[in-house]
């Protein structure tokens, strides 16, 4: 376990190293990159083999930071922290080894993203709310240029966008977390410290503070109607950032939601509540119509990531044990899948074809050009339906499962979102990858010409990016226990109960 | 228990081919075909195996397999056989290794083709096996996929249409039976179906889905009856059913109606009714009335076709809707004080019997009309041929067999199921089987229209120049399934005998809790 902050800092050296080497070679920033991400992802999973479930956050690291405000730089991590590290792990790296064709200002690239993997790590691994929040915004930063230096559509704008949006929602975070501080006298910033100095709070003034930091980190995992920003960011970011993004940037504010604003108030949780569930639903089937009506094909997979965090969020509101441990699965599920569709979409079609809208798509036989990206994106695509035998299905029916428990009428309009969502994953499935086969056959060997059609292969480094997130996911979704294990027992802490009391009915 | 994993083998042998498929990409296309046949080919020996280790006698679940698997949702991977397993996956073994042969001039990509009905095939056989929800809907939604590319890709020229239809239709059912299966977990904490049927029997599901008060306890019903219905299809569900058995192609067309259909069928006597008695007893009369709109109005919308391939898509909705019909009869007159269990035993005995008759006969009908097609270069409207029996002497004998199974002629197979569910229907819900009446006059009269122009007459249309006969494969795939009518058709105790001890179990069972 102690080997866990090394993530961190391993990821930071990383991110040295590779713009060092970028100045050199190209290769060379790549590699430094991909054995930094493997290096980190290998880091948790040695500590997760370690790893002895229990109830509680278990410290790995604690000293004083910034004694007169009672900051502590505190980590510790329990089995909802470790699942998202090993989440991180395995997208960084598949990142890196989608990102292997960055040829513009390589080195910096790198840099950039293991930056925002090292603040992803930091806030998985926090402590201390005030702490949580630094690292929480070093996420955001690098997030910014690698939009607006490296992306495609509309990319000042949707960098823009991105970034005002966690600004707005950090500085509503801050100003809770302060509120609270201040109650407490400066107690600390510790997560039980700030419960007990909110709880001593009126009611009302209770349901402002949770509002305030359950909507600012909510806006981050894409709560509906706060949620415009995770299109367009995910749309114009280079394929790996709309990984890192989709996959565990959109988790980095669920697991704020779960780990910092559910313990802080069970009043002003069980408040919120009712209209918490049905933005999530609303999200969630919102989300789906839109990205049944989409005509470019990113657009579709961004949507359909609003629509996934809708379940998030849906099981955090329900706040029971089965539908929150079916809530952190599905982080783990939607990052997985999430990145392994940007990937398909951004770097196997994109980078080939330099289109992404379904009129250009059904005019070049894709499926026989790119047979394994067919493959692949079939398979995402399953799995991003919430079908049997991939992640997402425990996921999805631990949650409908638990917030059955917290009101039928929620599990039930979540249940329209599992139908939207086949709908448009077989319509983005077919326009893209197989709509040339409608209108006249091909018959016997008469092709089109095949100049045209000549398409780079796949890469080995694509082959194997897209054979990790795909054994992921299965693994996951024939054997959910090797993540329930961990999770379960950490809601059992009393922080978690104490607001799960608060909000079940 | 067993130690020999035998059903396990069923299910996974047909995917452990498919995977091959998938790893030798270099196969050459008579390869991939002969390998295809091997692996589908497994099931009917290891079925055979089954059935030799079965015991007609019990009527429990035999050869179970049951190992702990998901803690945390106290999921366990149980399979297990019972008569009514038993029949399906019999079906299943021979009409997969037929639906092959079907397809065995399929020019495109053979490889895939082969792939894709392989996993078709395991996920069906574990379907009929699983005993627990959670790799039962695994293998429930998993079937979609290979037959969505297998209308798409394979099919006419209006497939992608109609497999999204097919998938997107079924999928809808499917979540809404997600959330039934969601609250049935949240109220009992368990998802085994043996477990379930014992809660649904004594009343305890009822009384703790009963405790959420309001609707939510008809939703749940509502949830899991959809699914199925959809699935079956149960008028008026049924729209998505003409197109994907139209635009499929011949070998899969056999495979949809004989083994898919009979999913949902499977889904409504092993989950539904043993869950649900008494929700599916207070809706049966309505759910009758649905049952009924599938069998009449099934063979007055076949009647009307001229597209021969819709036709018989149009008469398997009337099929497959007798099962139904036998089911919802019995459910409406359990409890009542005059029920007999000889009607219901003949009902449900009838049920299970036209599973597997229709399986036979419009499997045997597709490819009919897929070689009439392939004759005709396409076409296959009532109106294109004449005469054919005079071209093809042999194919007429082979397919008017089939027809007349259909159609329920007494010494053919399809006679004693359609009997005995009229036999039972008629003792336990009398107005429903006089109007089933129409749809066995309807049934009739569409069938001989076809045999008619078609068969008889001068030699017109595609029949009219050269028309071979039927020969080598066709014979293959016609004349085991010919065969099997003829036989059941004189000796129906040689299936029967397989689910007798547990249909008169059920029978004697029906006692609302």
């Amino acid at each position: 376990m102690s080997l866990l902050p090394w993530t961190i800092y391993v990821s930071l050296a990383g991110a040295l190293l590779s713009l060092a080497a970028g100045s050199r070679s190209h290769s060379l920033a790549r590699w430094t990159a991909l054995l930094t991400a493997a290096a980190a992802w290998t880091l948790t999973l040695l500590a997760a083999a370690r790893f002895v479930p229990g109830p509680g956050l278990q410290t790995l690291a604690d000293c004083p930071w910034i004694p007169s405000l009672g900051v502590r730089y505190h980590l510790a991590a329990d089995g909802i922290s470790l699942t998202l590290l090993v989440l991180t792990g395995l997208v960084a790296t598949a990142g890196v080894l989608f990102s292997w064709n960055i040829e513009e200002r390589t080195g910096e690239f790198f840099s950039l993203f293991l930056i925002l993997v090292a603040g992803v790590y930091g806030v998985f691994l926090s402590a201390d709310a005030l702490l949580l929040f630094a690292f929480y915004e070093i996420a955001i930063v690098p997030k910014y240029f690698l939009i607006a230096i490296w992306g495609s559509t509309n990319r000042e704008y949707g960098a823009m966008k991105l970034a005002l949006y966690s600004f707005a929602g950090s500085a509503a975070v801050l100003a809770g977390l302060l509120w609270a501080y201040a109650a407490g006298h400066g107690g600390g910033f510790g997560f039980a410290e700030l419960a007990q100095a909110a709880a001593t709070l009126s009611r009302h003034q209770q349901i402002a503070v949770f509002a305030l930091v359950f909507f600012g980190f909510a806006t981050l995992a894409g709560i509906f109607p706060l949620h415009t920003w995770a299109p367009t960011g995910h749309v114009a970011a280079p394929t790996a950032a709309s990984m890192l993004l989709a996959g565990v940037v959109m988790k980095l504010g669920a697991y704020g939601c779960l780990r910092v604003a559910l313990p802080l108030s069970p009043l002003g949780f069980a408040f919120w509540q009712p209209a918490i569930a049905w933005l999530a639903v609303i999200g969630i089937v919102y989300a789906g119509l839109v990205a049944l009506r989409q005509e470019d094909l990113k657009f579709v997979i961004g949507y359909s990531s609003v629509s996934h965090m809708g379940f998030v969020l849906l099981g955090l509101a329900a706040a029971n044990a089965q539908a929150v441990s079916g809530a952190v699965l599905q982080m783990f599920s939607h990052g997985v899948i999430a990145g392994l569709l940007f990937a398909v979409v951004g770097r196997m079609v994109y980078d080939r074809t330099h289109t992404r809208m379904f009129a250009d798509l059904r005019k070049i036989p894709l499926h026989r050009l790119l047979p394994f990206a067919a493959a692949v994106f079939v398979v995402a695509g399953m799995a991003s339906m919430g079908l049997p035998g991939f992640s997402g299905f425990p996921a999805e029916l631990t949650i409908l499962v638990g917030a059955w428990r917290a009101g039928p009428q929620w599990a039930s309009v979540a249940a329209l979102g599992v139908l939207v969502a086949a709908a448009f994953t077989l319509r983005a499935i077919h326009l893209s990858f197989f709509a040339s086969m409608d209108g006249p056959q091909p018959t016997g060997g008469t092709h089109p010409p095949e100049q045209v059609l000549s398409l780079a292969p796949i890469t080995l480094a694509e082959k194997a990016g897209a054979l990790l997130l795909v054994g992921a996911t299965v693994l996951i979704g024939l054997k959910p226990d090797l993540l329930l294990d961990w999770i379960n027992p950490a809601l059992q802490s009393p922080l978690l109960q104490a607001a799960f009391k608060g909000g079940a009915p | 228990m067993s130690a020999f994993p035998l059903l396990s083998l069923v299910i996974f042998v047909p995917w452990i081919g498919a995977l091959l498929l998938a790893c030798l990409p270099r196969l050459r296309a008579p390869a991939c075909r002969v390998l295809a046949m091997l692996f589908s080919l497994s099931t009917l020996g290891l079925a055979a195996a089954a059935l030799g280790l079965y015991d007609r006698g019990s009527t429990g679940y035999q050869l179970v397999e049951d190992h702990a698997w998901i803690g945390a949702l106290n999921v366990r991977y149980h399979l297990g056989l019972d008569g009514l397993s038993l029949v399906l996956v019999l079906l299943t073994a021979i009409l997969a290794p037929a639906s092959l042969v079907a397809s065995w001039r399929q020019e495109r990509d053979p490889r895939a083709f082969g792939l894709l009905f392989l996993l078709l095939q395991g996920s069906a056989l574990g379907v009929f096996l699983a005993l627990n929800f959670f790799h039962w809907f695994i293998f429930w939604e998993l079937s979609l996929i290979p037959a969505y590319f297998l209308i798409k890709l394979w099919g006419g020229p209006g497939a992608a249409r109609a497999a999204y239809q097919f998938v997107v239709y079924t999928m809808g059912g499917s979540a809404f039976l997600l959330l039934g299966f969601a609250a049935i977990f949240a109220a009992t904490g368990t998802l085994d179906f043996a477990r379930l049927a014992q809660l649904g029997a004594d009343g305890t599901l009822a009384a703790r889905l009963a405790s959420l008060g309001g609707f939510w306890p008809q939703a749940v019903f509502l949830g899991v009856f959809l699914g199925f219905a959809v699935k079956v299809p149960l008028f008026p569900f049924h729209t998505w059913l003409p197109p994907a058995y139209a635009e499929a192609p011949t070998g899969v067309s056999m495979f949809l109606t004989g083994v898919m259909s009979k999913m949902g069928v499977y889904g409504f006597l092993r989950v539904l009714w043993p869950l649900f008695p008494g929700p599916l007893h207070a809706a049966a009369v309505p759910l009758l009335w649905f049952a009924l709109g599938g069998v009449v109005l099934g063979a007055f919308a076949a009647m009307r076709q001229t597209d021969l391939k819709r036709m018989v898509a149009y008469s398997s909705v009337n099929h497959v809707s007798y099962c139904l019909l036998a089911l919802f009869a019995v459910s409406a007159a359990t409890g009542r004080s005059g029920l007999t269990s000889e009607a219901a035993a003949a009902a449900l005995s009838g049920t299970l019997l036209q599973m597997f008759n229709h399986g036979l006969s419009a499997a045997a009908l597709f490819y009919c009309i897929g070689l009439l097609e392939a004759r005709a270069g396409g076409r296959r409207g009532i109106g294109d041929f004449g005469g054919v029996q005079t071209a093809a002497p042999v194919f007429a004998g082979l397919c008017g067999v089939a027809m007349f199974s259909s159609l329920g002629l007494p010494g053919l197979n399809g006679f004693v199921g359609e009997f005995l569910i009229f036999r039972g229907v008629w003792g336990l819900a009398p107005w429903a089987a006089a109007t089933a009446c129409l749809g066995l006059l309807a049934t009739a009269i569409f069938l001989l229209t076809f045999w008619q122009r078609v068969f008889h007459g001068p030699r017109a249309g595609a029949a009219a120049g050269d028309f071979a006969d039927a020969a080598g494969l066709d014979i293959a795939v016609l004349g085991p399934l010919v065969a099997l009518m003829l036989v059941l058709g004189v000796l129906p105790q040689l299936m029967t005998g397989l689910f007798n001890p547990l249909i008169t179990s059920w029978a004697n069972h029906l006692v609302l809790p």
